[in-house]
């Protein structure tokens, strides 16, 4: 029986569980260190005038005060993914763009003093007029941001896929919505945290930050502190309190504190607390979607038309504007539609710049893509459910090329709709409905079909750029897995993985995955998840996020661990007389298929590479083994800007029955179910932990969480009293079903998890709330005060 | 998030209380359970010289039924008075309203005095305090003085308590025979401060419903006598006075929504309750 598929415990949960886990705080810190805090601005949108920072350095405990004066002669901009005359620094230069951007550092003996400092230093700032609506930053006569694109539209580009035309001019409907995705956040618990080094004599900066990668931003760090890529050791801490994508964003910070270390001449601690963190860290997108479907009277969609404004906030920070591009590939969902139109801009506004967040790029597409089939589905007078049904890639299309280039690998959708309708109760769930509105009560179904993406491409982001630029920058494509096993004298096995994990669980899996393979038990094989740039193999895709852990990292482990067993079967093979295909491993012992007790202890075979390498034929010595993966299908955008952005592609079918309340406008969850297609599933518990966790994020999302700015680009949301978190009394737990249909594309099958119901759920909810309400438009939040105004005519 | 510097007296006595803060006067900064002042330090939106501990003085940490009401001190923590045995005989509408202060975490080591003393408009100790028509006990260098609840609040997070003052006690007027109660309150979470909180008192005399997270201050308004139709136009009166205001978790109107129909749902439950 094998190790993969088991729910078995997991290896780092007695440390977590029990105050053991080993985060970035709680590490000690090298001699002498000092402690950063930053002074940020209070104002959307102003020129800096002056800084005076005399009394601040003068203050007790303080070593050095660092301003755009520091780091811009230190220094050098944060590159992003787009050509344009503008510059990102890790701190204000001349003005600010947005509440809460660092404008000076002052480092000191310890936090308290640093922050004492603070209040001493004196910034002149002179306000400008700010730009907070992304439909304002279209407004040629608006505030520019940044002087050298004179407007704030950094990007705009159309595409076009079939024949949207045709379609739309044939078309018996033309069916729209328009929505405005909030911004929000996943909000880990532990916030950033750096601890920042510099040698003069080496010219190198040695950095312990809780990044997440990807690391692709190394590059990025490295460029913005000066140095090349081998003179900056960028580790990460054994723990990570949750990222979500968010951990991404301290990359600023790092650059930031080594140039902080480097001016100070001692290293530098900064930990951001929790008004930074939601403040100034990263959100996600806010954006404006108009979404038209050309539709055959069946209610089959033969052609979309999408037009996106996306909303990155003050700087255009790299990997943006990536969350726009993330799901290119997969812009028409679960659904066989042949014609689509694009047109994306990258707008600028006051606001905290964009990043990594959980679903990245597929709540805000699948809230109007999934708003748009509920809307077709009324106006047309047909069931919702059906108009998805009809539409659905159908069974025995995969791998199924999509209009935009991305390649679905696997599924059977109409099977899992179907499964999920059954084992979900959707029958029974009607009949509730229908009690409820008999009583007058307001319920609502809602439903929704996603295609959940994981493993990003680390070339979809160029599809921003022309084929043109394309050509000249040099094509972009794959997603660099790595993994490497190692055998000690005695044949111990230690694997090292580059996936910085926040809690997931990667060193069981891992564990689980190398035991099968060499017929060892999990416990027998030691994983290390923290990364080190200097020592450990990476590459850019390195790290944790776009849900590559199970299909990518998983399958990097696979491949390294039947690299080493074919070594150690030729091996074996010498000693035991057979041939190498014949050689087993099970229960800690290499033996002969047909005669079990011709055998080894795998020890012994393990050891003998290093004990004993006479006996081992060259090319067969079994002592460390690192494995790079790339999967073929991710290629470079394409002449016609076909892009496969994702290699995975899961599925899943959501549907709920929610009840308003109509007094209070309060939404109650009856029941939700969530179906998911993610290919081979290695360890159900966690799956259901991924699902479970996706769901919480997405019930905050849709009824509870916004960052809200005044027109004025005042936060308004700066504490948990205002930026609400559904906690466990606010969550109820959803059915979770599974249909798997492993990857053909990935060496153990999975397809990642992490996020679909991120993409799902809040729009899933925003369908039931419509059906109960009878409304044809509504945007996230759903909180009570706005349910309220909407509740029909005659409620009481 | 760290607080600019203090000194910190931890006071044994009321007269070492009286006497720190009489020198020191709005430069002090009492300190119980710490619930709202210490996020408030952290911020750096208090910055007291001060901080006088009064939770290790033992004649402020008792419960005391006294002459029809209950006395609390000022260093009971609001899951001591919760978890007090007569709570329930002794005034209901506590014991109704106590689970919805903040949560079990922050009532292990919020206090009931604490709360009063703060005086935001959609807290529930001082709704039910203006609610039951309690008082405050206050005193100083130079003596001591009540105060009643509804003279008490004398605006958003503020009252009628000198800076050389302390909050020794609140008095909550004890369950009279044949008297009802109720407690309803509104909030995005369990736990959150109330978008509209309603406590209502039901006796031969009075029908009081007070309404906390509206106005700047707990209010309270007599109903005696007043049912159907009637009862709804009062209520709808009422709200329109209240001077409801939008804020990032609920509008005005939707607040005055919320007075009128869980106003009246409150004011019929204490009826039934009594009845």
């Amino acid at each position: 029986m094998s190790w993969v598929g088991q729910s078995i415990e997991r290896v780092e949960d007695a440390a977590l569980l029990t105050g053991r886990g080993r985060y970035i705080d709680d590490l000690g810190t090298p001699p002498g260190t000092l402690h950063a805090a930053i002074l940020r601005s209070p104002h959307a949108h102003a020129m800096i005038r002056d800084i005076r920072t005399d009394a601040a350095r003068a203050a007790k405990g303080v070593t050095a005060v660092i301003t755009a004066a520091e780091v811009t002669r230190l220094g050098g901009p944060l590159l992003a993914g787009i050509r344009a005359p503008i510059q990102c620094w890790p701190i204000a230069v001349e003005r600010v763009r947005y509440v809460g951007e660092p404008v000076a550092v002052v480092v000191a003996a310890d936090r308290y003093l640093a922050e004492d400092a603070l209040d001493l230093i004196e910034v002149d700032y002179e306000p400008l007029a700010c730009v907070v609506h992304p439909r304002d930053a279209l407004d040629p006569t608006s505030a520019v941001l940044h002087a050298g694109l004179k407007s704030n539209i950094a990007s705009d580009r159309s595409f076009r896929y079939g024949d949207p035309e045709k379609a739309f001019a044939e078309a018996a409907h033309r069916i729209a919505v328009a929505v405005h995705y909030p911004r929000n956040s996943c909000t880990p618990i532990e916030t950033y945290g750096v601890v920042a080094d510099y040698d003069p004599w080496e010219d190198a900066y040695d950095i312990l930050a809780n990044f997440q990668g990807p690391f692709s931003i190394h590059p990025v760090i490295a460029r913005a502190l000066k140095v090349p890529g081998n003179r900056l050791r960028l580790r990460t801490p054994p723990d990570s309190g949750g990222s979500f994508g968010v951990k991404q964003g301290v990359f600023p910070y790092i650059a930031l504190m080594g140039i902080a270390a480097r001016v100070a001449g001692r290293p530098v601690k900064w930990i951001e607390d929790r008004l930074e963190h939601l403040a100034a860290s990263v959100s996600a997108t806010n954006r404006m979607i108009s979404l038209e479907a050309a539709v055959a009277a069946d209610g089959r969609v033969t052609a979309l038309a999408w037009d996106q404004v996306e909303d990155v906030g003050a700087h255009i920070r790299a990997p943006e504007p990536a969350t726009l591009y993330r799901m290119h590939g997969n812009l028409t969902g679960a659904y066989d539609i042949r014609n689509v139109s694009v047109r994306n801009r990258v707008v600028l506004t006051n606001k905290t710049p964009t990043g990594l967040n959980r679903g990245f790029g597929g709540p805000q597409v699948y809230y109007a893509l999934e708003r748009l089939m509920q809307r077709i589905a009324i106006e047309l007078r047909l069931d919702p459910l059906d108009v998805i049904r009809r539409n659905l890639v159908p069974s025995g299309a995969f791998p199924y090329k999509t209009a935009t280039g991305g390649l679905l690998d696997s599924g059977d959708y109409p099977a899992a709709v179907a499964a999920a309708v059954e084992d979900g109760g959707l029958a029974a769930l009607k009949v509730r409905q229908t009690s409820a509105r008999a009583e007058g009560r307001l319920y609502g179904i809602g439903y929704t079909a996603v295609v959940e993406p994981s493993v990003s491409n680390m070339g979809y982001i160029t599809t921003v750029l022309t084929p043109e630029e394309r050509r000249k920058a040099g094509p972009k494509n794959g997603a660099q897995a790595t993994a490497t096993i190692a055998l000690d004298p005695a044949g111990a096995v230690s694997v090292h993985i580059a996936s910085v994990p926040q809690g997931q669980g990667h060193r069981t899996v891992v564990a689980q995955i190398v035991a099968d393979a060499l017929g060892l038990a999990p416990k027998d094989i030691r994983v290390v998840t923290e990364m080190d740039t200097a020592r450990d193999a990476w590459s850019i895709a390195s790290g944790n996020y776009s849900s590559r852990f199970a299909p990518a990292v998983c399958g990097a482990v696979q491949l390294a661990a039947e690299r080493i067993k074919a070594k150690l079967s030729r091996a074996a093979a010498a000693q035991l007389n057979v041939p190498a295909g014949e050689i087993e491993f099970a229960g800690g012992r290499v033996h002969a298929r047909h005669n079990p007790d011709n055998a080894l202890p795998f020890g012994r075979l393990a050891a003998a590479s290093h004990w004993a390498p006479g006996t081992v034929a060259d090319g067969d010595h079994a002592l460390r083994e690192t494995v790079f993966w790339t999967p073929p299908q991710l290629a470079a955008p394409g002449e016609d800007d076909d892009i496969n952005s994702s290699l995975c592609h899961g599925f899943i079918f959501d549907f709920c029955g929610v009840e308003v309340d109509c007094v209070t406008g309060e939404l109650r969850i009856d029941k939700y179910v969530t179906m998911h297609d993610c290919g081979r599933v290695l360890h159900p518990g966690m799956v259901a932990g991924q699902v479970t966790g996706g769901f919480a994020h997405a019930l905050g999302a849709a009824v509870y969480e916004e960052f809200v700015y005044g027109d004025d680009g005042s936060f308004r949301t700066g504490t948990f009293a205002d930026y609400l978190l559904p906690t466990t009394m606010e969550v109820p737990t959803p059915v979770i079903l599974h249909y798997e249909s492993p990857s053909p594309f990935t060496p153990l099958g999975a397809k990642g998890v992490g996020e679909g119901n991120c993409m799902s759920t809040p729009v899933c909810l925003a369908n039931a709330v419509a059906d109960a309400l009878g409304i044809a438009e509504i945007d996230l939040p759903l909180s009570p005060a706005k349910l309220a105004a909407l509740l029909p005519r005659g409620a009481p | 998030m760290k607080s600019a510097p203090f000194d910190y007296v931890r006071v044994g006595s009321l007269a070492e209380a009286h006497a720190v803060l009489a020198a020191e006067g709005g430069d002090a900064a009492v300190i119980a359970g710490g619930q709202t002042l210490v996020p408030l330090l952290s911020m750096r939106m208090a910055r007291p010289k001060v901080l006088v501990d009064i939770m290790r003085v033992p004649e402020l940490a008792v419960i005391v039924a006294e002459n029809d009401s209950i006395r609390v001190g000022a260093a009971v923590r609001q899951a001591e008075l919760l978890a007090w045995p007569e709570l329930g005989a002794s005034q209901p509408l506590l014991a109704l309203a106590l689970p919805w202060v903040g949560h079990a975490q922050t009532r292990a080591r919020g206090t009931v005095c604490g709360s009063i003393a703060l005086a935001d408009p959609s807290a529930e100790l001082p709704l039910c305090l203006v609610a039951l028509g309690g008082d405050v006990v206050l005193s100083s260098k130079g003596g001591r003085r009540t105060v009643a609840a509804d003279d008490f609040f004398t605006g958003l997070m503020s009252t009628d308590r000198r800076d050389d003052e302390l909050i020794e006690a609140v008095r909550f007027p004890g369950r009279r025979t044949s008297e009802g109660f109720a407690f309803r309150e509104f909030a995005r979470r369990h736990g959150d401060f109330a978008i509209v909180a309603c406590a209502a008192v039901a006796n031969e005399k009075v029908l009081r419903l007070a309404i906390g997270g509206v106005a700047d201050r707990p209010v309270a308004r007599d109903f005696k006598g007043l049912d159907g139709a009637a009862l709804d136009d009062a209520l709808d009166a009422f709200a329109s006075e209240l001077d409801a205001r939008d804020d990032l978790h609920a509008t005005a109107d939707y607040r005055r929504m919320l007075v009128r129909k869980l106003g009246r749902t409150t004011i019929e439950e204490a009826r039934r309750c009594r009845a």
